[in-house]
């Protein structure tokens, strides 16, 4: 069970008008600006919940990915995921979750894909006949084995991407943090990585939190939504609840929003 | 500590695929080792007898030195950890089950090794055919040759560690590029690796000698010709140990602050 009680996380960010005299100023005063990233944010997500987690472009949805994974420390509320503090024990918290960031790499450049793998295999403490399992699993579900034996510099971003839902699996987490794992795929590879999310969850029961501006994924994936909105929870509840009669579901989000002034 | 060697497997079998930079590295410090002894051959024909150290012993110093320069030379750090900052990638190791700080380490350890695996050989093969006193003579002795290899692997420890306090700073400061060249000059002058430190006059060394840059490149390189008396020797060692121990402590403590107010560039 993943819990989240008044969470607020700000930046401090330098400002400047353009121009060499501004530079010059700000060599000797800056000036800061306090960004609320969130501002007390509150949600529980149940196991083996998949949930969509929809919001305009920096409105906090990969802050809030970021803090339920350990990497940031939120400035204050509380946070509990199966128990845990993310941020207090990041290494005992990251042994049960998997993560994937749409728009980074895990995997190792310039070695094979399988490469990467084996060396997530060490990291996770993985045994040989339960590694073996996950690989074979996945590969076959994902599509995978013409591409383990390429170096990731090679692969096209749709054979990249599976590759690195994969690695993200191979511990069999119990909770997966998608951030964006769509963003810039084609039709063919998109309706490949849905099947397989939707497949995680019903096979593994696993917990899938996902952050996308992909209607479709939402549409096809989540029966929740939760709705993010300058730092704040605006909505949760079901694609149903905001469906109007004609519209598609992009207009129909972008009316939502419009709704909201976010 | 199976997943930190994995890291180290990784990287420095990564490290033994780039054949054509390590034939440039070998090149390159060949001909500068050779530039180097021209230069102290000029001076030691004025007086000989006005140096520290004879001009085998200073000889066998450049020729080592070049050897090793990947153990020792602190403008080589790893690109891809600054990049990971700068970039915000440090999220993906972030979220896995291992200290950074070790990770890091036993990925340093690694490319330094592999580097230097490559590229000593063929620079003392060559340097030990080189007649007397331009070449590598043998070691001093066989005890000579153990502490040399064991206080060349403390320096390079020692060196990491310290590459690694630049890495965990980047975390602050956000661009590493102003800490990198202070941090890269200095070392290059207070650790022997411009001129050996029994070159400086002997107040200059003696503070010299306790500082951190000394216990990376200057002890083995000057056991190995037997440039230290036996009581030196022992503190060097002691001195090796101190500095790893306390720069490790520091490293550690800064990257337990750095994960706590830590920022993702990039989004």
């Amino acid at each position: 069970m993943i819990t989240m009680e008044h969470v607020c996380k700000s930046y401090k960010i330098a400002k400047r008008n353009a121009g060499f005299g501004e530079a010059c100023k700000a060599l000797f005063h800056r000036e800061y600006e306090v960004i609320h990233a969130l501002n007390d944010v509150s949600f529980t997500i149940h196991d083996g919940e998949m949930v969509g987690y929809i919001g305009p472009n920096g409105a906090g949805k990969s802050s809030t990915i970021k803090i339920l994974s350990g990497i940031l420390t939120p400035d204050s509320g509380t946070v509990l995921v199966d128990g845990r503090v993310p941020f207090k024990n990041r290494i005992d918290h990251v042994r049960e979750i998997g993560v994937v960031f749409g728009q980074r790499s895990q995997l190792w450049w310039d070695v094979p894909v399988i490469d990467s793998f084996e060396l997530l295999k060490d990291i996770y403490l993985i045994s040989d006949s339960q590694y073996k399992h996950s690989l074979d699993e996945l590969t076959e579900l994902l599509n995978l084995a013409e591409l383990l034996r390429s170096p990731a510099r090679q692969l096209s971003l749709g054979q990249r991407m599976r590759c690195e839902i994969a690695a993200s699996l191979l511990h069999q987490p119990r909770i997966l943090f998608l951030d964006e794992p769509t963003i810039g795929l084609d039709a063919v590879s998109k309706l490949a990585v849905r099947d397989f999310i939707l497949k995680q969850n019903q096979t593994h029961k696993t917990t899938v939190i996902l952050t996308t501006h992909d209607m479709q994924d939402i549409e096809s994936l989540t029966q929740r939504i939760l709705l993010i909105g300058k730092g704040q929870i605006l909505m949760d509840g079901s694609l149903d609840d905001i469906r109007t009669e004609n519209d598609s579901i992009d207009e129909t989000i972008a009316e939502l929003y419009r709704s909201y002034q976010i | 500590m199976k997943k930190y060697l994995s890291f180290f497997r990784l990287r420095f079998v990564m490290g033994l695929q780039y054949r054509s930079a390590a034939l440039a590295g070998i090149v390159t410090q060949f001909v500068w080792g050779f530039m180097e002894i021209m230069i102290f051959h000029a001076f030691y024909q004025t007086d000989a007898a006005a140096f520290p150290m004879s001009l085998s012993a200073t000889a066998s110093y450049l020729w080592l030195q070049q050897a090793f320069l990947a153990f020792f030379a602190t403008w080589m750090m790893e690109n891809d950890i600054f990049d990971s900052i700068l970039n915000g990638n440090i999220a993906y190791e972030l979220c896995r089950p291992i200290s950074i700080y070790n990770m890091w380490f036993s990925r340093s350890v690694a490319t330094r090794l592999s580097r230097a695996v490559l590229r000593c050989f063929p620079i003392l093969i060559a340097a030990a055919l080189i007649p007397h006193p331009y070449g590598i003579d043998a070691p001093a002795s066989p005890m000579h040759f153990l502490l040399f290899v064991l206080t060349l692997i403390l320096g390079l420890v020692v060196t990491v560690a310290f590459c690694l306090l630049i890495y965990v700073l980047t975390f602050f400061t956000i661009s590493p590029q102003g800490l990198r060249i202070v941090f890269t000059s200095s070392v290059e002058f207070f650790a022997g690796a411009v001129i050996p430190l029994p070159f400086f006059p002997e107040k200059v060394q003696k503070v010299m000698e306790l500082l951190p840059f000394a216990s990376m490149q200057n002890v083995a390189l000057r056991i190995y010709s037997a440039s230290m008396s036996t009581a030196e020797m022992k503190n060097a060692i002691i001195l090796q140990v101190f500095w790893l121990v306390v720069i490790v402590a520091a490293g550690n403590l800064l990257c337990s602050l750095a994960e706590k107010r830590i920022t993702i560039q990039g989004g």
